[in-house]
C-alpha cells in the first residue's frame, strides 16, 4: 500500500513535468487531486484498514497529497508566467493609431488675453470694474475734461446714436468717473475692460469694436514714479520678465502728465524684428496722472487726492503675441483661426 | 506739421545728429511721425542713398541723400534748341569741372531758348551720370541712376533736376532754379541738404505748429542756446494813422485784431528758398505777397490775411476803409477763395467793411479782397480768435484752411501782433516797397496770463522726485515762462504765447508736465505703490460669467465674439422670412460707417449662427458659444438696458467618425439640451423645467423653453426649417439656445450645503412602466418621485422603447431606482411597499401599466 502510494506519487509528478497549459493542468489535477483519484480513494478506504496500518498510510497519503498541492502550484505559477509572457511577446498595439478623440473647447484669443490681463492686475491689487457700452457725451467726454467742441474730442471718432447726447463709448473711461463717484473718498485700484467702438474704416489695423482694459489707482500718495513702476512691473508679467520700458510724454486731456509707455520687443528682446519694425521697441499702451478736472469730476479734492491712470488694448496686445498681422480676424470668427489658441 | 531742420537751425543752434534731435523730441511729447531726408546723408554710414525703414515705432524714415559727388550746384551758360524735338532743349551747362551739354524739356528754361550765352549763367541741381535720385515720370518716388542715353539723336548722361527727382517736393513742371547765391560746382547737399520733420501736434500743444515753437522746445529740452526772431520793423512809409480803422463788435470772440500798411510793392514769385521752404513744409508758393504771410505763420504760428489796400479804399468810395469785425446777419453770404458761395450761419464771425463781408474770419478770405497780381499796397491783418467758434464755423462750413487749423485749436492774442511785425518785414524782403509807419491795434480783450505757484513738495506728490526750487526754475524759464523764486517757491508767469496752463491746482498739473516732460521721464524713478490699500470688492458677476465660459469650454464648445452693431436685415434673419419683423425699436447709429452696422443687436443669436454660417464650408461639426450684451431700447429712457445674453449653437455628427468607431449620427435636441443640463448643474443651479414653446425661430416640436425655479430664462431647441434656409448651413440641423444670461446669473447660488454621504447600502431595482405616446416623461418621474418620498434616492430613466413588443401608440418607459435611507438598512419588504404604491400611482394617474 505505502509503495502504491509512492508510485502514484511519483507518476503523477512526472506526468506533471509534461504538463504545458492550464486545462490539461486542471485535469491533472482532478486526476490525482479529485474525489475520486486514486489517492483520495485510499483515504476513503482507510477505515477498511486494519488500526495499526491505518495512521500510517494515512500520513502518507496526506504527505503524498501535500507534496501533489505544492507541485501543482509551483507548476500552475510557472504556467501563468509563461502564458503571460507570451500573451505580453505578442499582445501588441499599434501605438501610432490615434487614440479615441475627445471635443475639445477654447477661450476666443480675446477672452485669453483679457483673462491673462485680469489675471497680473488682480495679483496687483487691481480689481475689475465694469460698466455700461452705451454712454452719454458727458461721461464720455465733458467729465474727462473733454467740453463740447474740445479740440481734443478730434482724437476720437466717434459714433452717435439717433438720441441727442448718446454716444457708443470710445474708451472705457467713463467708467473711472462711475467708479470714483461710486467709491469717493476710498482709495481706488480698479482696471476697467470692456468693449468700446470708433468710427474707423474696417482695415487690417482698425476696427469699429474694440476692447480695452483701463486701470485707475486714486490715493493721497500717488506719484508717476508709482505709475512708472506698476506698469514696469505689469509688463514684465505680461511679457518677458527681463523687458525694458520707456515712457514718452503725450497728450491725453484726462491725464497730465501724460505718457505713452514702449516695451522691449519681447519677441526679440531689442535686437530688431519684422513686430517691431527692426526698432527694437513696441507701443504698449497709453498713461498720466489723473487730471484734476477728472478727479474734481470723481468727487475727490485734487488739492488732497491723486491718482493714475492707464489704458491698453487686448487684440493689440494679442496681435503682437501671436504675430496677428489683420485685427479684423478677433471678430471674423473663421474657426481656422479660433482653433489656434 | 512738417518742418524743416534748415528752418529750425534759424531759431535754435542744433549740434546733435537729426536722428538724436528725432528721439528727444519724441521722447518729450513732439512726436515725430516721419523724418524724410532731403538731400542729408543717411546715419548708417551704409553709403545708402534711398532709404525707408522705421527709427522708432513711431519714426517712420524715409527720402534720399544727395552724394555730394553727383550732384551739384549747375551753372546753365546757353539754352540752344534741340535739331529733332520741339518740346526739348539743349543746355550748355558748367559743373564747376566741365562743360557738358545737357538735354531737358523743362519749360522754365523755354524763355531762355535761343537768347545766346546768358548774361549770368542760371544755377541748377546738376545730376551726374551714376547719380541717384527719384524718376520723376512714376507717381511714388522710385529711384533710379542716371545712365547714358540717346534722346532723340542727341547723347545724354546727366541732367538738372526737378523737386521730384530730388525728392524736395511733388513738382516735376520744370526743373529747380536756384537763387543766385549758389556757386557753380558747390555739392548740392552743402548748399540746401535738409531733412524734413513731420511732427503731430496734439491739442495741448497748439502753440508749437510752427518752426518757433518747436524750435523752444528743442532749446528747452536739448539745452540748446535759443534765438527768437526780432520783431523790430524798419518803418520806411507815412504813419498808418486815419489810413484805416478797426471796429470790433463782439471781443469775446474777438479779443485782438492789428493792421499794417505796405505800399509799393511789386508781385512775383519768391526766391527759391521761400519757395523750398514752404514746399518743405506742404505749402504751395503762390506769390511773394502770399507766400510772405505763409512763411510767417509757419515761422511763428499766427496766420496773417492780406488784403488789397486799394479795393478796399475803393469799396470805402474813396475814402479810408474801416474793418469791422462782427457776426454774420441772418442770410448773409460770401464767395470764398476757393470759389464757394457760401451761406454764413448766424455764429461765423466775419471781418467786413462798410460795403460788407470781407473774409470768414480766421478760416478764409473773400475772392474780391484778394492780392492779385496788380496789387500794389497791402493791408495786413493780424488777429486773434475764440478757438471753440472757430471749430463751428469750420464743422458747419465744412472748411478747414492752414489759418483756421491753427486758430481752431488757440493762437494767443500776443502773437497777433508778432506776426504782422514779422510779415511786414518778410513782405518787404520779398517784394520790395515801404511799410507805413505804425500799427493799428484794437486790443478790446488781453488774456490773463496765469501765474502759477509751485514748490519741491508738488513734484514729490505728482511726480515722486525730489527737485531743488531752483531746478523746477531753469527748466520752466527754458520754456520762457517768467520765474520768481522765494525760497521754495517758484512763482511762475505764463509766457504770453501759450494758453494751455490753468490756473490753481489745475495750473500746477500743468507745470509739473512741463518740469517732468523736460526734465525727462526716464529720470523718474520706477517705485511701488506706498498709498493704502483700498477696500476689497471683488466683482461676483464677472466671476460667474467667467466660470460659466469655462464649463462650456470644458464641455467642448468654442467661444465666439461677433459685432454687437448690426443691422435690421442680419437681425431679422433669425426668424422665418414672412415672420412678423421684431418691432422693438433698435438703438440705431447716427453716423454708421456701412449700411450693414447700423443698430445695436437684440439677440446674439443672429449673429452666432452667422458664425456657423461662415464656417459651415470648412467645418461640418460645430460647438460654439457667445456671451455678451444686447440693447434694449425703452421708451423715456435716455440710456438703452444692456442685458447679458448667451447663445449656444451646435451642428453636425455627434462625433467625428473614427478608426475605432463613432456616433456619428446628427446632434440634436437632446445633445443641446444634455449640455445645458450639465451646466446647470455645474452651477448648483435648482429646480428646473423644460415646457414646450411656440417660438419663431425655432421648430415647433422640437423646443422648449427653459425655466428656473419660476422664471423663464430662454429658449432652446432645433432651428425652424424656415430659419434653417434662410442660412448658407449644412445638410444637419442646427440646434441653438438663446439665454438671458443675466437672469441665470442671478440665480447661481453663493453656497451649497453638503448633504450626508449614506451609510447603509442602497437597494437597486429596475422599474418599466407603458403609457400613452402623449405622456411626458417628466410628469412619470415626477410621480416616482413623490410617491417614492425620501427613501426613493434616485431615478434615471434608462431605456425608451417603442415598438412590436408593446401596443401601437405607447411607449415603454424604464427607470433605474435606488432606494435608501439614511438610518437603516432596508429591507426588501420595505422596498416593495414603495415599489407597489409608485405603481398604483403611475396607474391611476396616467393609466401606466408595469412592463413585466
Ligand atoms: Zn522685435
Amino acid at each position: 500500500m505505502l509503495d502504491r502510494i509512492h508510485t502514484v506519487k511519483e507518476i503523477a509528478l512526472k506526468e506533471l513535468e509534461g504538463v504545458a497549459d492550464q486545462e490539461l493542468l486542471q485535469a491533472w489535477r482532478v486526476k490525482y487531486l479529485g474525489r475520486s483519484a486514486e489517492l483520495g480513494e485510499i483515504l476513503q478506504g482507510l477505515k477498511d484498514l486494519d488500526s495499526g496500518q491505518r495512521p500510517l498510510v494515512g500520513r502518507e497519503v496526506n504527505q503524498a497529497k501535500a507534496a501533489l498541492e505544492k507541485a501543482y502550484e509551483s507548476h500552475e505559477a510557472e504556467l501563468r508566467i509563461a502564458a503571460l509572457e507570451q500573451s505580453l511577446r505578442y499582445e501588441r498595439l499599434d501605438v501610432t493609431l490615434p487614440g479615441r478623440p475627445l471635443p475639445q473647447g477654447r477661450l476666443h484669443p480675446a477672452t485669453q488675453t483679457l483673462r491673462r490681463i485680469y489675471a497680473i492686475w488682480a495679483k496687483m491689487g487691481f480689481q475689475v470694474y465694469r460698466s455700461r457700452e452705451v454712454e452719454t457725451d458727458e461721461y464720455n467726454f465733458e467729465l474727462l475734461n473733454m467740453p463740447a467742441h474740445h479740440p481734443a474730442r478730434d482724437m476720437w471718432d466717434t459714433f452717435h446714436v439717433t438720441e441727442p447726447g448718446i454716444l457708443l463709448r470710445t474708451h472705457t473711461s467713463p467708467g473711472q468717473i462711475h467708479v470714483m463717484r461710486e467709491r469717493a473718498p476710498e482709495p481706488i485700484r480698479v482696471i476697467l475692460p470692456g468693449m468700446c467702438y470708433r468710427y474707423e474704416q474696417l482695415t487690417a489695423r482698425s476696427e469699429i469694436q474694440f476692447n480695452q482694459v483701463e486701470g485707475l489707482a486714486v490715493g493721497r500718495r500717488i506719484t508717476f514714479a508709482d505709475l512708472k513702476g506698476t506698469l514696469t512691473a505689469f509688463a514684465r508679467r505680461m511679457f518677458d520678465r527681463h523687458v525694458r520700458t520707456r515712457f514718452r510724454a503725450q497728450h491725453f486731456p484726462f491725464t497730465e502728465p501724460s505718457a505713452e509707455m514702449d516695451i522691449e520687443c519681447f519677441l526679440c528682446l531689442g535686437e530688431g524684428c519684422g513686430v517691431c519694425k527692426y526698432t527694437g521697441w513696441l507701443e504698449i499702451l497709453g498713461c498720466g496722472m489723473v487730471h484734476p478736472t477728472v478727479l474734481r469730476n470723481g468727487g475727490y479734492d485734487p488739492e488732497v487726492f491723486s491718482g493714475f491712470a492707464f489704458g491698453m488694448g487686448p487684440e493689440r496686445i494679442a496681435m503682437l503675441r501671436y504675430n496677428i498681422e489683420d485685427i479684423r480676424l478677433f471678430w471674423g470668427n473663421d474657426m481656422r483661426f479660433l482653433e489656434q489658441f | 506739421m512738417y518742418i524743416p531742420l534748415s528752418w529750425l537751425k534759424d531759431y535754435v543752434e542744433i549740434t546733435i545728429p537729426v536722428e538724436e534731435l528725432v528721439k528727444r523730441l519724441t521722447l518729450a511729447g513732439l512726436e515725430v511721425e516721419e523724418l524724410r531726408y532731403v538731400g542729408l546723408p543717411f546715419p548708417d554710414g551704409s553709403g545708402r542713398e534711398e532709404m525707408e525703414g522705421y527709427l522708432s515705432p513711431h519714426t517712420k524714415i524715409s527720402g534720399l541723400s544727395w552724394a555730394p559727388d553727383k550732384i551739384v550746384v549747375g551753372g546753365v551758360l546757353e539754352v540752344m534748341p534741340h535739331p529733332n524735338a520741339d518740346r526739348l532743349v539743349l543746355c550748355r551747362l558748367d559743373d564747376g569741372q566741365q562743360e557738358h551739354i545737357v538735354l531737358t524739356g523743362a519749360p522754365n528754361l523755354f524763355p531762355y531758348k535761343g537768347l545766346g550765352l546768358l548774361e549770368k549763367p542760371l544755377k541748377v541741381a546738376y545730376a551726374r551720370e551714376g547719380a541717384r535720385i527719384f524718376d520723376g515720370h512714376k507717381t511714388n518716388q522710385e529711384w533710379m541712376i542716371l545712365k547714358r542715353s540717346k534722346i532723340r539723336g542727341v547723347e545724354s548722361y546727366s541732367m538738372a533736376c526737378s523737386e521730384k527727382e530730388l525728392g524736395i517736393s511733388e513738382d516735376h513742371e520744370g526743373i529747380i532754379i536756384l537763387d543766385d547765391d549758389a556757386s557753380i560746382g558747390t555739392p548740392l547737399v552743402e548748399y540746401m541738404g535738409d531733412a524734413v520733420l513731420d511732427i503731430a501736434i496734439s491739442p495741448n500743444i497748439a502753440r508749437n505748429t510752427n518752426t518757433l515753437g518747436i524750435a523752444r522746445e528743442i532749446a528747452a529740452i536739448i539745452g540748446a542756446p535759443f534765438h527768437p526772431p526780432d520783431y523790430e520793423v524798419p518803418w520806411t512809409g507815412e504813419s498808418i494813422e486815419g489810413r484805416v480803422r478797426i471796429e470790433i463788435k463782439v471781443p469775446e470772440l474777438n479779443p485782438r485784431f492789428v493792421l499794417g500798411l505796405m505800399e509799393g510793392i511789386t508781385i512775383k514769385p519768391s526766391p527759391y528758398w521761400v519757395q523750398r521752404r514752404l514746399r518743405l513744409a506742404a505749402i504751395r508758393p503762390i506769390n511773394n505777397i502770399v507766400d510772405a504771410t505763409n512763411y510767417a505763420m509757419l515761422a511763428i504760428g499766427e496766420p496773417l490775411h492780406a488784403f488789397d489796400y486799394d479795393v478796399l479804399v475803393e469799396r470805402a468810395g474813396g475814402k479810408a476803409p474801416k474793418i469791422i469785425t462782427r457776426l454774420a446777419k441772418p442770410g448773409e453770404r460770401l464767395m470764398t477763395l476757393d470759389d464757394v458761395d457760401r451761406d454764413l450761419d448766424e455764429f461765423t464771425v466775419l471781418v467786413t467793411d462798410t460795403a460788407g463781408a470781407l473774409s470768414i474770419a480766421g478760416v478764409m478770405g473773400g475772392a474780391e479782397s484778394e492780392v492779385n497780381e496788380n496789387t500794389v499796397n497791402v493791408l495786413l491783418e493780424g488777429a486773434a480768435w475764440d478757438f471753440i467758434n472757430i471749430r463751428q464755423t469750420e464743422a458747419s462750413q465744412k472748411l478747414t484752411s492752414e489759418a483756421s487749423y491753427r486758430f481752431s485749436r488757440g493762437v494767443h492774442p500776443a502773437m497777433a501782433e508778432r506776426g504782422v511785425r514779422f510779415c511786414l518785414k518778410m513782405m518787404q524782403q520779398l517784394a520790395g516797397g515801404t511799410i507805413a509807419k505804425g500799427l493799428v491795434d484794437e486790443y478790446p480783450l488781453p488774456p490773463k496770463d496765469p501765474v502759477v505757484e509751485v514748490t519741491p513738495a508738488d513734484a514729490e506728490r505728482w511726480l515722486g522726485i525730489h527737485l531743488e526750487a531752483w531746478e523746477m526754475a531753469e527748466i520752466l524759464k527754458r520754456l520762457e515762462f517768467e520765474v520768481e523764486v522765494k525760497g521754495e517757491h517758484v512763482k511762475a508767469k505764463t509766457p504770453d504765447h501759450r494758453l494751455d496752463i490753468g490756473e490753481g491746482v489745475i495750473g500746477k498739473a500743468d507745470l509739473m508736465e512741463e518740469i517732468a516732460r523736460i526734465y525727462g521721464y526716464d529720470r523718474i524713478p520706477e517705485t511701488q505703490i506706498s498709498d493704502t490699500i483700498p477696500p476689497q470688492y471683488g466683482n461676483a458677476k464677472l466671476e460667474r460669467e467667467e466660470q460659466i465660459r469655462d464649463l462650456l469650454v470644458r464641455l467642448g464648445l468654442q467661444e465666439v465674439i461677433t459685432y454687437r452693431i448690426t443691422s435690421e436685415d442680419r437681425e431679422g434673419q433669425r426668424f422665418p422670412q414672412d415672420a412678423p419683423k421684431d418691432d422693438r425699436p433698435f438703438l440705431r447709429l447716427a453716423n454708421p460707417v456701412t449700411s450693414d452696422r447700423v443698430v445695436m443687436r437684440h439677440s446674439l443669436l443672429a449673429s452666432v449662427l452667422e458664425v456657423i454660417e461662415r464656417n459651415a464650408r470648412i467645418r461640418d461639426r460645430m460647438a460654439i458659444f457667445e456671451v455678451g450684451p444686447v440693447y434694449w431700447v425703452s421708451e423715456g429712457e435716455a440710456l438703452p438696458e444692456e442685458r447679458d445674453q448667451l447663445v449656444i449653437a451646435l451642428t453636425g455628427p455627434r462625433e467625428h467618425a473614427t478608426w475605432l468607431g463613432a456616433d456619428t449620427s446628427p446632434m440634436d435636441f437632446y445633445d443641446l439640451k444634455g449640455l445645458l443640463e450639465v451646466l446647470l448643474d455645474q452651477l448648483k443651479m435648482g429646480e428646473r423645467y423644460y415646457l414646450p414653446v411656440e417660438h419663431p425661430s425655432f421648430h415647433p416640436g422640437k423646443s422648449a423653453r427653459l425655466i428656473l425655479g419660476e422664471s423663464p430664462v430662454g429658449v432652446l431647441g432645433e432651428l425652424h426649417p424656415l430659419v434653417h434656409e434662410r442660412y448658407e448651413f449644412g445638410e444637419n440641423p442646427v440646434l441653438a439656445a438663446e439665454l438671458d444670461l443675466h437672469s441665470i446669473l442671478e440665480r447661481i447660488p453663493e453656497a451649497v450645503t453638503m448633504l450626508p454621504v449614506a451609510s447603509y447600502p442602497p437597494v437597486l431595482e429596475d422599474l418599466a412602466v407603458v403609457v400613452e405616446e402623449a405622456v411626458a416623461a417628466k410628469d412619470v418621474e415626477d410621480i416616482i418621485r413623490k410617491t417614492g418620498g425620501r427613501v426613493l434616492a434616485g431615478v434615471r430613466l434608462f431605456d425608451l422603447y417603442r415598438g412590436e413588443q408593446i401596443q401601437e401608440g405607447k411607449k415603454s418607459l424604464a427607470y433605474a431606482l435606488i432606494y435608501q435611507a439614511p438610518d437603516r438598512t432596508l429591507t426588501d419588504s420595505e422596498v416593495a411597499k414603495v415599489r407597489a404604491r409608485i405603481i398604483e400611482q403611475l396607474e391611476k394617474e396616467l393609466d401606466a401599466k408595469l412592463r413585466e
